[in-house]
């Protein structure tokens, strides 16, 4: 079941990205959805299924708009295994510690993508620091203000129905 | 089971993940050259293994054909030093058979030349005492030799047939020192008696004193003494001293080296003998 919407969601993270590839910070980076939705799965389930849903994930959005299979694929990979090891090691449950995880894996998955794409003199990223920065700090906001949101529904929706059945 | 197992152990799932990513990766990027990651890397790799493969055979092989395969090259060692030993061993075999065959050769000629009855016979044997000079031939009787049959060789004469046996005779030799000839020097055919002088030289005895001789002249057989054929050669003068009597003392060193004697001439009838040629052999 958590595997089911752990897939649901990373289908939605890329229609979303897809559909929204004008998200853009200051012009500059473009909101990585499936990147948060990466982070999340890490955070909730531990390192493998982070693994997997960073492999998963990354090879479709690179199959999607990437020249080369494979890159995404192992920057998402390390993101969702490193994310899943910090969330076992410490408590990232405030929007705080979160925003910060959602920035350092802004910021490695970056360095891997782009590191890649250099070492193998397939691109050129000219002043990354710039866009990534940018990137890390819009994937962060959207990433604390989705996980808020995405615990709070549930709850929110529960208080209601309780109140309307108190109210009766 | 085995799920619940890779789960956990992520870092072994994240290693694998990293693989499939990069060889993901490497199929599809191309090197400076022109060719894919992947097939540089692999071919990289596995020509690296199979460098080290090589270096092991090959260590292998040289431990092998330097160490161990020794005992082998040992075995061989001592077959090729039999076969060495073996072909030496032929290889005298043939330089005496060639010898013989010279000799053989040189005997016929001087038959023929001489034109003499003779009867040829190999050496089998020497004196058994140092005190006598002697050889045994393997003619006989049977052969028709007889006593004091004169015998020869293509070097000069040898001595005569002292005891005929029936496939055996005894030849006394020439430097024995109860054996004599009648010789004369060749240049100036001054004559006298050659006697065997027991060291392995020859003494011309009763040449007188007045006689042109001189070291250098050629001695040979002067037919008198009814044994040796005339005009044979005997030896070279080697020295001439003042002897006693009114006659000179001279030394004869033989024309034939008689430790190397092998085959030789009998000469069966001494009336078949005739004069040679003045001068020789």
């Amino acid at each position: 079941m958590r595997i089911v919407g752990a897939g649901v969601a990373i289908l939605v993270a890329l229609a979303l990205q897809t559909t929204l590839a004008g998200l853009v910070i200051r012009g500059t980076a473009a909101i990585d959805l499936v990147l948060i939705v990466v982070v999340y799965i890490a955070l909730k389930a531990g390192p493998v299924p982070g693994l997997a849903a960073g492999t998963v994930a990354g090879l479709i959005q690179d199959a999607l708009s990437n020249p080369i299979l494979g890159i995404g694929g192992l920057a998402k990979t390390m993101v969702g295994f490193l994310a899943g090891v910090l969330a076992t090691q410490f408590i990232l449950t405030g929007p705080l510690p979160r925003l910060v995880l959602l920035v350092m894996a802004t910021v490695v998955h970056a360095a891997i993508f782009m590191g890649l794409y250099v070492l193998l003199d397939l691109r050129q990223f000219p002043n990354p620091v710039p866009s990534v920065i940018g990137q890390a700090l819009g994937n962060g906001f959207v990433g604390v203000v989705t996980f808020q949101l995405i615990e709070w529904l549930p709850g929110f929706v529960d208080r209601r129905r309780a109140g309307r059945f108190l109210k009766r | 089971m085995a799920l619940a197992d890779i789960r956990q152990r992520p870092g072994v799932l994240l290693g694998a993940a990293i693989l499939l990513h990069v060889v993901l990766i490497s199929a599809q990027v191309n090197t400076v050259s022109g060719l894919p990651v992947l097939q540089v890397v692999t071919f990289g790799s596995f020509a690296e293994v199979q460098r080290g493969t090589m270096a092991i055979v090959d260590g292998v092989r040289n431990f092998w054909s330097g160490y161990v395969a020794l005992r082998q090259v040992h075995a061989e060692n001592d077959a090729l030093k039999h076969e060495l030993q073996t072909l030496q061993v032929r290889l005298q075999q043939e330089h005496a058979e060639a010898q013989r065959t010279d000799n053989l050769r040189q005997l016929l000629e001087l038959r023929e030349r001489a034109n003499l009855e003779t009867t040829a016979a190999d050496v089998i044997a020497a004196a058994a005492s140092p005190e006598f000079r002697t050889v045994t031939i393997d003619k006989g009787t049977n052969e028709g030799l007889a006593t004091d049959m004169a015998v020869i060789s293509p070097a000069g004469v040898v001595g005569r047939v002292i005891l005929p046996a029936r496939r055996a005779s005894k030849v006394q030799l020439l430097i024995d020192r109860n054996a004599a000839a009648g010789a004369m020097i060749e240049r100036t055919r001054v004559q006298g008696v050659v006697e065997g002088f027991g060291d392995g030289t020859l003494r011309m005895e009763y040449v007188p004193g007045s006689s042109d001789v001189k070291p250098g002249d050629l001695v040979v057989t002067s037919g008198i003494d009814g044994i040796y054929p005339k005009g044979f050669v005997i030896g070279t003068i080697e020295q001439v001293g003042a002897g006693s009597g009114g006659y000179h003392q001279i030394t004869v060193r033989p024309a034939v080296d008689f430790t190397r004697l092998e085959e030789v001439l009998v000469v069966r009838t001494l009336a078949a003998s005739h004069q040679l040629p003045e001068g020789g052999e």
